[in-house]
């Protein structure tokens, strides 16, 4: 038995039998990496003596059967957005390449609660700004299932590790796409919750009214599972919702006959790869035949939601940004021309390529006299297409579109081209803008075997529907069983 | 509209970066094409739409007024490039 190739569930039921104890999946786990890292790369660091370390107080827990959760035991990735205390978080960007964190993010606090044994901290575009983790200032991550294609990103690191069975699960995040994008791309599960639904404190910042962290899986119930652990209000984050929080696992009932799930028009386009368009249009018939109607819906304002958010995001970045001032922690260059030269020089030398284009565009949309023409003109439009959705959630319980235009591109493909890379992420911006749950899981792959993903969206805080719908699809189809071969 | 050198250095200072002459040629042609597409925006008509600026309620958010543990100093300063008697030290700044 292969403990790598595990669920979490599958995992937990072995570890609650006795049929294996966390400390030997822990060092398959090691072991794997050994094997296959130096090919995918899906990790900045590798933290491996802490988490056997862990590994065997979970054991010392399971013998004793006290405080024991699904989780107990199970080893998983964060990406390196996430501050760990003790353990170093460099964000992919050389400006926090020695920055050791004083603290825990709630999401790896609650992850560690749970049980959890973390092998290590995920590869992602510096600062969670890119679409397909060349943007890591370190190295890129390679796509498992093809080595000269992206993972996807900004989490591609999380989704690839999921992936190549280097970890259980991973919690990346998402702002706009940078989970359902790269989970698309790797052949796995990960679902951005509804803003707010999962506390940002700790995570480094971005994008900070589109920012969600949420978790990479082989499948939708460990994907309940690990919701189950890291969502809830959080006093530290101040944009985090104050509301119950469902037992996800519930929602896994197969059952959608009469759910309906809307189609919009405008994410069906021209131009758009052949057999993407087909296998989601197959999985739309899969959930036809399981008892769901397709409703046609119109989000009439989707193809401003690029414009939109790469007006808002980089002006949010850009803001977000300017903590990082060889001051209080990072890099620093130059001492010897004054204070405001070593800001200058610290910071060009300090961010990477496009980290600099954004922070550029966002203070250029800011700035006196164009406010009103860009930040705040796409603030409006922001308006717009929120209220689309709210229009088309009045005829429909979830929306079900392509997770991006196209499977996996190939490395070098884009990076010479920011519109273009930017173009990749036009089907999971408006989720974000919008505020709203979206999930993406595999629906088939093209004849060069690239996965293909499926994305739900689902109302404000209703992530159950959304991961009912899925667990039906994926209860009626074998794609996330395929694993890729390194 | 159309983006200038000068605009990208005025940028540029704002930002608090210090570009090369290599940065600046192009993300004077990035920024240029960049707000091209998103030009796009001003085809719709927004008057008298609110702004969405956040899509959880605005709120002020209260609690109780209890002391609590905080970074100790030292930790605090852990990270610090430059630090002198708990403070973080910077560049002379008054000449």
């Amino acid at each position: 038995m292969d403990l790598t190739s595990l669920t979490i569930h599958g995992l937990s039921d072995k570890l609650k039998k006795k049929e294996t104890t966390s400390v030997e999946v822990t060092k398959a786990f090691l072991k794997r990496m050994e094997e296959v890292e130096k090919k995918v790369h899906a990790f900045i660091t590798v933290t491996a003596d802490e988490a056997l370390k862990r590994a065997a107080e979970a054991d010392g827990r399971i013998a004793k059967g006290e405080g024991v959760t699904p989780l107990t035991g199970v080893p998983i990735a964060v990406k390196d957005i996430f501050c760990t205390k003790g353990v170093k978080t460099t964000c992919a960007s050389r400006i926090l390449d020695n920055f050791v964190p004083p603290y825990d993010s709630t999401v790896v606090r609650k992850l560690k609660e749970a049980g959890t044994v973390i092998l290590g901290k995920n590869n992602m575009d510096e600062f969670a700004m890119g679409s397909s983790t060349e943007n890591s200032a370190f190295s890129p991550t390679y796509n498992p299932w093809a080595l000269d294609r992206v993972p996807g990103g900004s989490s591609g690191g999380s989704a690839a590790s999921v992936a190549a069975s280097e970890c259980v699960a991973s919690v990346g995040t998402d702002t706009g796409g940078s989970i359902r994008q790269p989970a698309s791309c790797c052949g796995v599960v990960g679902i951005k919750p509804t803003y707010g639904r999962v506390s940002r404190f700790g995570m480094i910042a971005f994008a900070s009214s589109l920012d969600q962290a949420g978790p990479f899986t082989k499948d939708v119930t460990d994907s309940a599972i690990m919701l189950n652990a890291i969502a809830g209000w959080d006093p530290s984050d101040s944009t985090s919702i104050k509301a119950e929080v469902p037992d996800y696992r519930t929602f896994l009932t197969a059952e959608v006959n009469g759910l309906k799930i809307g189609i919009p028009k405008e994410y069906f386009i021209e131009g758009m790869d052949k057999e993407v368009e087909d296998s989601v249009k197959e999985a739309l018939e899969v959930l036809k035949k399981a008892g769901a109607t397709l409703v046609p819906v119109t989000l009439p304002h989707t193809e401003y939601a690029v414009g939109v958010y790469y007006l808002v995001a980089t002006a949010e970045a850009s803001s977000n940004l300017a903590r990082y001032d060889g001051v209080k922690y990072g890099l620093r260059v130059s001492e010897t021309g004054g204070l405001l030269d070593m800001y200058k020089k610290t910071r060009d030398e300090g961010f990477g390529g496009e980290v600099k284009r954004r922070i550029m565009l966002g203070t250029y949309s800011l700035s006196a006299g164009y406010y009103d023409a860009y930040y705040k003109k796409a603030s409006q439009v922001r308006t717009l297409i929120k209220n689309d959705f709210d229009a088309a959630f009045r005829s429909c319980d979830v929306i079900a579109t392509p997770t991006a235009p196209t499977a996996a591109f190939k490395l070098g493909e884009r990076v010479e081209d920011p519109l273009t890379m930017y173009l990749s992420d036009i089907f999971t911006i408006s989720c974000n803008l919008a505020g709203i749950p979206g999930m993406s899981l595999p629906c088939g792959f093209t004849k060069d075997g690239l996965p293909i993903g499926l994305q739900i969206l689902g109302r404000t805080l209703d992530e159950g529907t959304v991961l009912k719908t899925a667990y039906a699809y994926e209860q009626a189809t074998e794609w996330h069983k395929r694993r890729p071969k390194l | 509209m159309s983006i200038t050198k000068k605009d990208v250095l005025h940028v540029a200072d704002l930002a608090r970066l210090a570009l090369t002459e290599k940065e600046i040629d192009l993300y004077t042609a990035q920024l240029q094409r960049i707000l091209s597409y998103v030009e796009k925006l001003s085809e719709l008509n927004t008057e008298g739409v609110p702004p969405t600026t956040t899509t959880v309620p605005p709120e002020t958010v209260y609690r109780e007024d209890r002391v609590t543990v905080s970074l100790a100093q030292e930790e605090a300063l852990r990270n610090a490039p430059s630090s002198e008697r708990g403070c973080f030290k910077v560049p002379k700044i008054i000449e």
